[in-house]
């Protein structure tokens, strides 16, 4: 075999221990939990089998898994392999053949338990979930300063609704003292009395890596939590207890921002839809109004003093103008709304009444309505459509 | 405007409409809502147009700038 003073190359080793293992651990079955567990695109399944005391990398072959259901992290299995190495990595894995549950991992268990409690406590009960704001001022968020999760979350808010304020409440968000973090910093946003919505948010990862969001510390602090919580934890296929207890779940740390901030869009839509609809209305209005007038003079033209209706006219005018003024300074300008609009204003233009061969009397400069209010003996005008004659007294 | 009346401001807005919409608002009336709710819009609009997002650290207390193109990692 090998002499010991042999100088073997690299790749001679590693298939020497990958031959010696292959001989050695044929046809073996292991009892562990499964973690890191990863489904390439290729079908081939990555994952890491462990116990309290140690752990094996595993592969499981697409030829070899496609009748197998997928198991989560956490899943305690029995699976069926060799012990071999990937030469090129210098690495010892387990190429799994088979693969089946051995009842639910520790983990797993820890949440159906707590999972079960809480729920009978009434902690999930749809009665308790508080409605979410939809135009907040201030969101609180709980969520590890430097993480993915909360560049991800300020995208979303700045997009959608940029007058929102973002109160940060760092969190350690996996690993010792995580939850307990989480609950002061939720604890501390409620002692603020501005706050409107909680995101409670973490990326992804694997059920180890999400556990504080199990614990039944940070459940019942949402719980306890006065303002409205939402929870975005790790990815779509992600359900935590924190999930269940808060006011709102989203599948993600940015959808969560999403469902606690309007779109800006639907906001702008409604205003621009607001000034277009109410000048139409205004418009409607006072094309009404014209029509009533119109008809009054019609049928009173005879006894109804012309200088009464052009001071109807005159205040039409006016106001006419004031609302022109506003067209003008609107936000989407609209040419066909705005010809509208000064058609109707021809239309209200007195001259037209005079053109009809009507006449306004004027004395002292004020309009006479009623032959009462004439002075035979004192100066007047009268105007015409096509000027103006004035009648001069002593 | 503070953020809190662009809320109060978007209830008038719709305030307003219903008004406007109903049959016996009278002219001066509507020409006074009409006006009023221009206004509201118009600032609306700008607020959101010219909202820069504000991102407050909890516990320092001070206002934390974060860009777009920040590459930190978790």
């Amino acid at each position: 075999m090998i002499e010991q003073n042999d100088i073997l190359t690299v790749a001679e080793v590693a298939n020497l221990i990958k031959a010696r293992l292959e001989e050695n651990f044929y046809g073996i079955s292991v009892i562990g939990e499964i973690s890191n567990f990863t489904a390439h695109i290729s079908g081939h399944w990555y994952f890491t089998i462990k116990d309290n005391d140690a752990q094996l990398s595993c592969t499981m072959w697409k030829s070899f898994n496609t009748r197998i259901r997928k198991p989560a992290n956490g899943d305690k299995v029995v699976l069926s392999g060799k012990v071999t190495m990937y030469v090129p990595r210098g690495t010892l894995q387990i190429d799994v053949r088979d693969l089946k549950p051995a009842g639910l991992g520790d983990l797993q268990i820890a949440f159906e338990k707590l999972k079960k409690k809480l729920s009978d406590e009434g902690l999930f009960d749809a009665r308790f979930k508080k409605a979410i704001k939809k135009l907040p001022v201030r969101i609180g968020v709980v969520t590890a300063a430097g993480g993915a999760a909360l560049r991800d979350m300020i995208n979303v808010a700045r997009r959608r609704f940029p007058l929102v304020e973002i109160v940060l409440a760092h969190a350690k968000v996996q690993g010792d003292g995580a939850a307990e973090e989480i609950v002061s910093s939720i604890e501390e946003l409620n002692k603020l009395d501005n706050i409107d919505t909680i995101i409670v948010g973490r990326g992804g990862g694997s059920l180890e890596d999400l556990w504080a969001f199990n614990e039944e510390i940070v459940a019942r602090a949402i719980f306890a939590s006065r303002i409205p919580v939402v929870t975005g934890i790790g990815h779509e296929i992600d359900f935590t207890i924190a999930d269940f207890v808060s006011d709102l779940r989203a599948p993600t740390p940015s959808a969560a921002m999403e469902l606690s901030t309007p779109n800006q869009n639907d906001i702008i839509n409604y205003i621009s839809d607001f000034c277009n609809k109410n000048e139409k209305r205004v418009q409607e209005r006072i094309s009404l109004l014209h029509q009533k007038i119109d008809r009054q003079i019609n049928s009173y033209s005879f006894r109804k003093p012309e200088g009464m209706i052009n001071d109807k006219y005159q205040k039409l005018d006016n106001t006419f103008l004031r609302i022109q003024n506003f067209i003008d300074n609107r936000l989407n300008e609209s040419g066909a709304n705005l010809n509208l609009l000064t058609s109707a204003l021809e239309n209200l233009d007195h001259r037209n009444v005079l053109k009809r061969g009507f006449t306004i009397t004027r004395q002292d400069n004020k309009y006479i309505a009623r032959s009462s209010q004439l002075n035979t003996g004192k100066s007047l005008e009268i105007i015409f459509y096509d000027g103006t004659t004035f009648i001069e007294r002593e | 405007m503070e953020a809190k009346s662009f809320e109060d401001s978007l209830r008038r807005l719709e305030q307003i409409s219903g008004k406007l919409a109903a049959e016996n608002t009278g002219l001066e009336e509507s020409i006074n809502l009409y006006e009023e709710g221009i206004i509201l819009a118009k600032e609306c609009y700008n607020k959101l147009k010219e909202a820069e997002l504000k991102v407050i650290n909890l516990r320092s207390g001070i206002e934390e700038i974060f860009n777009e193109n920040d590459e930190k990692g978790d």
